[in-house]
């Protein structure tokens, strides 16, 4: 029985990875690792994630002003979301409702009802907003600000900041720990991870990076992925071409992972078997063995990948 | 070994004695090699310089091109790490031709090539011991290089093994065919000198082909000529599981041709009966 269950081959995802400079979508086949398609979109498309229920992947076209939708069994666009300009990142809550979209250009946060696809509100956050997300009790959005180097609290009933906790510069991106009890957020120039607190709402840890060799302004935390046991986090440090492991309790880097050029963000398959990163510059996605704590395998995608995202 | 030396030369020989003959050989190789630990330890002293100290400065060099057989960004020591496999194996074959020609002039090769068992069957034995020693030093630094986190896929290390033994015979013969035109122990620095520096450095050893070509087209043309480079690359491919087609030709052929080389200059009617007095007695 456990023969047959090592021997069985892994189950297939779709990966679908925007690319900031071409203008598409590479959707790539995990079992064989190839690009089985490229799909044309708007603008710079840069965040991208599926809807909850699988059907279609949302991608946000910043040129275009809008959030594209790919229905996921055609592969095509079908439609489009009504966010602000600019639009980065986003995130939606855990019934896969109401997204939440960080607007680059005009420093708010549009509020999208998914189900009739229509914009129902807007939150004014900091300057240049990027980084998005929501509490796994879904009452928390958190939302960071390149250049105001905060990471609001967003209440989602209320739709108010009610914090703002001082970061290290140029927040990226944010990501809970499933439990709850920590928001990780990774500052690009400051070159660190800061550790919040979400009920004191204050940075209580941070994590830092060292690689020999490589100039610390080379080290620029970008995209943060935590394993749902909550004991290991991957963090992409961009320019520095590597992805450091992090043991989450002890919060220090256990192993740094070589990959593509100006690692971005990354994406666990449904499995956690593999973590697939975008490498921007060296214009590929690198794949990594989660257990191996190994890259296995580097895919050319389009020009400037950015965001990824696996099929749930 | 003296049971068959002394009696007279049948016709021909039975499967038995010349498995006596190569693991008699074998065997003398193998101990010879292990008393002298200091061959041992300079045997892996040399590529290890290499992988912690040369390979640390050049960490960052390499990591901005994928070629085969890896399927991924590497650090630079990853990728030595063939090229040293295929160094130690390099001087390996040097240093038993370097010890054929010290048993020359000590005599003890007079008592190997009396034997009544073809003297090319004797010669390829002694190849083989030869190889297997490089083998046991290969292993030995790959586990060294295992907990430097160089870690090829498991399968890699079986599937190196006949790569190592071609290879290993590949150079092996090539020593050998080099140690008969050696009179004297002395020489050996000008091999050094003149084989294994310029077959080592214009190699895929160090860097990639591609890179050299960069360089210069010239010296990429002469380190695509050398056996030595697809010596590298056989071993590269085979430690992740692949066959590179045509290095395994070039090294097979070459393989025969050093080998029969060899053969042909030790046979004491041949090369060595003219080249000194050592030999000429046989």
């Amino acid at each position: 029985m456990v023969l047959a269950t090592a021997a069985a081959p892994a189950y297939a995802f779709i990966a679908y990875v925007s690319n900031e400079k071409s203008n598409t979508v590479s959707v790539i086949d995990t079992d064989s690792w190839t690009v089985t398609k490229t799909i044309k979109v708007g603008q710079r498309p840069r965040g991208i994630d599926f809807t909850r229920d699988g059907k279609f992947v949302m991608v946000a076209v910043g040129d275009d002003d809008t959030i594209q939708v790919i229905d996921a069994k055609t592969q095509s666009v079908v439609d489009s979301l009504p966010s602000g300009p600019d639009p980065e990142l986003f995130a939606q809550d855990a019934a896969g409702k109401i997204l939440y979209v960080a607007n680059e250009n005009d420093n708010t946060v549009t509020v999208i009802d998914l189900e009739k696809r229509a914009r129902i509100g807007d939150i004014q956050v900091g300057v240049e907003p990027e980084g998005m997300t929501i509490s796994p009790d879904g009452k928390t959005l958190i939302n960071t600000s390149e250049t105001t180097n905060m990471a609001h609290f967003i209440d989602t009933a209320s739709r108010q900041i009610v914090a703002n906790v001082l970061v290290d510069a140029r927040p990226r991106f944010a990501e809970f720990k499933h439990d709850s009890s920590e928001v990780w957020v990774s500052s690009e120039i400051g070159g660190t991870v800061s550790i919040i607190d979400p009920k004191k709402r204050e940075v209580i840890g941070k994590v830092t990076f060292e690689i020999p060799g490589l100039r610390k302004e080379a080290i620029q935390p970008v995209g943060i992925g935590m394993t749902k046991d909550d004991k290991t986090a991957f963090i992409a440090l961009g320019p520095a071409n590597r992805i450091a492991v992090v043991d989450v309790a002890t919060r220090k880097v256990t192993k740094y992972l070589l990959v593509g050029q100006r690692v971005w963000h990354v994406a666990f398959t449904p499995d956690e078997k593999y973590l697939l990163t975008t490498n921007g510059v060296s214009n590929d996605v690198s794949v990594i063995d989660v257990a191996a704590q190994k890259v296995i395998k580097t895919i050319q995608v389009g020009e400037l990948p950015w965001g990824v995202t696996i099929a749930p | 070994m003296s049971s068959i030396t002394t009696r007279d030369a049948p016709r021909g020989f039975s499967v038995q004695e010349y498995l006596t003959c190569l693991t008699g050989i074998v065997w003398r190789e193998g101990l010879r090699f292990l008393h002298q630990r200091e061959r041992f330890v300079s045997a892996l002293v040399r590529p290890l310089v290499w992988l912690f100290i040369f390979a640390a400065g050049f960490r960052q060099v390499l990591g901005i091109s994928i070629i085969p057989p890896y399927e991924t960004y590497i650090l630079y020591e990853v990728y030595i790490a063939p090229g040293l496999m295929a160094m130690i194996q390099l001087f390996n074959g040097m240093q038993s031709s370097l010890s054929m020609v010290y048993d020359r002039e000590m005599g003890n090769m007079r008592t190997l090539l009396v034997s009544p068992l073809p003297r090319g069957f004797l010669l390829f034995c002694k190849l083989l011991a030869g190889t297997a020693v490089s083998l046991l030093q290969v292993y030995a630094f790959l586990l060294i290089a295992w907990l430097w986190d160089i870690t090829p896929p498991a399968p890699g290390y079986l599937t190196v093994l006949p790569a190592l033994i071609l290879s290993g015979l590949m150079l092996g013969s090539l020593g050998m065919l080099i140690s008969s035109g050696i009179k004297q122990l002395e020489n050996f620095a000008g091999v050094m000198n003149f084989v294994i520096f310029p077959m080592f450095f214009a190699s895929s050893a160090l860097y990639p082909l591609w890179r050299v070509q960069e360089g210069s087209p010239y010296l990429y043309y002469l380190c695509e000529a050398n056996p030595f480079t697809h010596a590298v690359e056989l071993i590269r491919f085979a430690l992740y599981g692949q066959i590179n087609w045509i290095s395994l030709g070039v090294v097979a052929s070459c393989t025969i041709v050093f080998m029969v080389g060899a053969i042909l200059a030790y046979d004491p009617s041949r090369g060595l009966a003219r080249r000194g007095p050592a030999g000429g007695e046989g």
